[in-house]
C-alpha cells in the first residue's frame, strides 16, 4: 500500500536560498510524525509545501495517490489535508459555532440558488451541518461558547476551536503548525492527550511540526528532523534521541 | 434581521410598495422623487456592502456599475413610444434587468484580473476602473457622448424603487446568512485561513461584485427613468464615495445599518437645502465625527453571531 503522503525529493528554492532541499518524507493512514528541527530549518516552509502555498521548485508532492502539483491550498482541503497555524488564524468576526459551520460547508455543497431561495433542501441541508457542527464542538467541550466570538475565547480554546475547525473538512491528515507554542507545562499535556484522541477518534493521520521536545518525543511514533532544509534524521523518538547528528543540530558542536 | 421570515419580508414590501405607488398621486411630487432616490440609494448601499462590507473587498467602482445599467437600460426603453401600463411595465421590467446583466458583466470584467489585490491596491484599481467607464460614456457619441442623453420615458415609481431595493436587501441577505454565505465573511476576516478551510476566496470575491454589480446596474436604471437624463458627470468619483459613505456610516456588513445610512444620507441634503452650500462640509464633519467616536459604524447593534 502506498502512503497517504508521500514528498519525493522535494526542493523549493528562495531565489539563491534553498529552504527545503530534496526532502522525502512519507506519511501512512492513522500514523502520528512529527517533524522538528532548529529555528529556520525549513519545517514551516516543508508545511506550506504540503499545504500548497508553495509550489515545489523540484521533486514531486502526492496526496492520496494523485500529484498535488499546481493544487490551491482550498483544493488540497478538499482532497484531505486540513490544517492548523502557527498564529491562530480564526475568523475573529465570527461566532464559535460560524467558524466551525463554515469548514463543515466544504463537502456539502449548497450555493448562491439554494440560499437564495431557501427551500426545503435549503433548511435540510443547515440543519444537517448545524447537528455535525455541535457534535463535534460537544466532542471538544466548546459547545457551551457556541455563541461566543471566537476572538474572546481564551488562548488554549482557541486553539482547540482552531483544531475543531480544520476537522470540520473532514480531512484524512491533519497538520499542526506548532499547536504548543506558548503553552504551559500542564497544556502540553492536555494537548498531548488531545492530539492522540484525535488521532484515534476521528481515524486520521497527523503530522506536527513542533518546536517543544517534550511533545514531539512524548506522542510521535515517528519523527523526522530537518536542518538547513536537510532531513538529517528520522526514526523513531528513542533513537532520535540517541542520534548524534541530531544532538548536534540542537545544541551545537 | 429574521431570516426565517426572509421571503414573507420580501413579499410583504413587494405588495407594500406596489400599494404605496396606487396611491402616489396623492404624494406632492417633490417628496415622491426624494423618496425614489431613497429606494435608488439603498439598492446601491446595500449591494455595495455585500462587496465591501461583507466580503471586505474595498471597491470604489460602484458608480461604473451603476452607470452601466443605466445606459443600458435608457437605451433600450429609447427604442419605445408610448405603452400602456402593462407592456410599459415589462419593458421596464426588462430593460433594469438587462442594465443589471450589463453591469454584473462588468463586475466580472473588473473582478477576475483585479481579485489578486487588496486594499488600497484594489481600491485604487476600481477607482479606475469606474473612471474609465465614465470616460468611455462621455465619448460614445451614440449615447449623446458629454451632452447627455435623454431618456423618453420616466417608468421608475415607487414600486419599481422599493420592489428592487426589498430585492436587494432579501438577495444580499440571504446569500449571508447561510452557510454558504459565511465564507464571503471568512475571506473578509482571513483570506490564508479561509482557503485553508476548502473556501475558494476567488470564486467567493467574483461572486461579491457580480451580485453587487447587478444590482448597482438595476439601480442605474431606475435612476436613469427617474430623472430621465443621463450625463457621464453623474457617474463620476464624487458618486461612488457617496455610496461609500453610507456602508461605512451605516456600519461594514450591517444591513439595517445600511439601510439606514442611505435614508439619512438622501435626506441629509433635502433639509440642508437652506445652507446647499456647506452641505459637503457637513457631510465630511459629519463622516469626521463618526470614524473617531464610532469606527465600527453609527447603527452597527448587537451582532447576533449565529444563523
Amino acid at each position: 500500500m502506498s502512503a497517504l503522503l508521500q514528498l519525493d525529493k522535494t526542493t523549493i528554492r528562495f531565489g539563491g536560498l534553498t529552504a527545503v532541499s530534496e526532502l522525502d518524507l512519507q506519511i501512512g493512514a492513522h500514523e502520528l510524525v512529527g517533524l522538528i528541527g532548529p529555528n529556520g530549518a525549513g519545517k514551516t516552509t516543508a508545511f506550506n509545501l504540503i499545504t500548497g502555498v508553495y509550489q515545489p521548485t523540484a521533486g514531486a508532492i502526492s496526496f492520496d495517490g494523485q500529484l498535488t502539483a499546481n493544487c490551491k491550498p482550498h483544493q488540497l482541503t478538499k482532497l484531505g489535508i486540513a490544517r492548523t497555524f502557527q498564529n491562530i488564524r480564526l475568523f475573529d468576526s465570527m461566532s464559535v459555532f460560524d467558524n466551525v459551520r463554515t469548514a463543515a460547508r466544504l463537502h456539502c455543497p449548497r450555493g448562491v440558488r439554494n440560499a437564495l431561495w431557501r427551500g426545503r433542501a435549503f433548511r435540510d441541508g443547515e440543519k444537517e451541518i448545524a447537528d455535525e457542527v455541535m457534535e463535534l464542538l460537544e466532542i471538544f467541550q466548546l459547545g457551551k461558547f457556541r455563541n461566543t466570538l471566537a476572538k474572546s475565547l481564551s488562548y488554549g480554546d482557541q486553539r482547540r476551536l482552531e483544531i475543531v475547525r480544520a476537522l470540520a473538512t473532514k480531512p484524512k491528515l491533519l497538520l499542526l503548525d506548532e499547536p504548543a507554542a506558548g503553552m504551559n507545562a500542564s497544556e502540553k499535556t492536555e494537548l498531548m492527550r488531545l492530539i492522540q484522541f484525535i488521532k484515534d477518534k476521528f481515524q486520521i493521520s497527523v503530522l506536527l511540526v513542533e518546536h517543544d521536545m517534550q511533545v514531539v518525543m512524548g506522542i510521535c511514533e515517528r519523527i523526522a528532523v530537518l536542518d538547513y532544509g536537510v532531513k538529517i534524521a528520522e526514526g523513531k523518538p528513542a533513537e532520535i534521541r540517541a542520534n548524534p547528528k541530531v544532538i548536534e543540530a540542537y545544541l551545537g558542536d | 434581521m429574521n431570516v426565517r421570515h426572509a421571503k414573507f419580508f420580501l413579499l410583504g414590501a413587494i405588495a407594500l410598495s406596489f400599494l404605496v405607488s396606487l396611491f402616489a398621486n396623492q404624494i406632492k411630487s417633490y417628496w415622491l422623487f426624494i423618496s425614489y432616490d431613497i429606494g435608488i440609494n439603498i439598492i446601491l448601499a446595500v449591494s455595495l456592502n455585500l462587496i465591501n462590507g461583507y466580503t471586505g473587498q474595498f471597491s470604489l467602482g460602484h458608480a461604473g456599475f451603476m452607470a452601466v445599467g443605466a445606459y443600458t437600460a435608457a437605451v433600450i426603453t429609447n427604442q419605445f413610444g408610448e405603452l400602456n401600463t402593462f407592456a410599459s411595465g415589462a419593458v421596464f421590467f426588462g430593460a433594469l434587468l438587462a442594465g443589471g446583466l450589463a453591469a454584473a458583466i462588468a463586475g466580472l470584467l473588473v473582478g477576475i484580473p483585479t481579485l489578486r489585490l487588496r486594499g488600497d491596491y484594489l481600491a485604487i484599481v476600481t477607482l479606475g476602473f469606474g473612471e474609465i467607464i465614465r470616460v468611455i460614456f462621455q465619448n460614445m457619441q451614440s449615447v449623446g457622448g458629454a451632452r447627455g442623453l435623454s431618456v423618453m420615458h420616466g417608468w421608475t415609481n415607487f414600486f419599481w424603487a422599493f420592489g428592487f431595493a426589498a430585492m436587494t436587501v432579501y438577495v444580499v441577505t440571504a446569500l449571508v446568512h447561510s452557510t454558504y454565505g459565511r465564507g464571503f465573511i471568512a475571506v473578509r476576516d482571513d483570506e490564508v485561513a479561509a482557503s485553508a478551510m476548502g473556501i475558494s476566496t476567488t470564486r467567493y470575491k467574483v461572486t461579491a461584485f457580480v451580485v453587487g454589480a447587478f444590482f448597482a446596474g438595476v439601480a442605474g436604471g431606475l435612476y436613469a427613468h427617474s430623472k430621465q437624463f443621463l450625463t457621464p458627470g453623474g457617474f463620476n468619483f464624487m458618486q461612488s464615495i457617496a455610496i461609500v459613505v453610507m456602508v461605512i456610516l451605516g456600519g461594514m456588513g450591517n444591513t439595517i445599518g445600511v439601510i439606514i445610512a442611505a435614508i439619512l444620507l438622501t435626506l441629509l441634503p433635502e433639509f440642508l437645502r437652506p445652507v446647499a452650500e456647506y452641505r459637503m462640509i457637513i457631510y465630511s464633519l459629519l463622516l469626521i465625527i463618526l470614524m473617531l467616536t464610532r469606527p465600527q459604524g453609527l447603527f452597527s447593534l448587537r451582532k447576533s453571531p449565529s444563523k
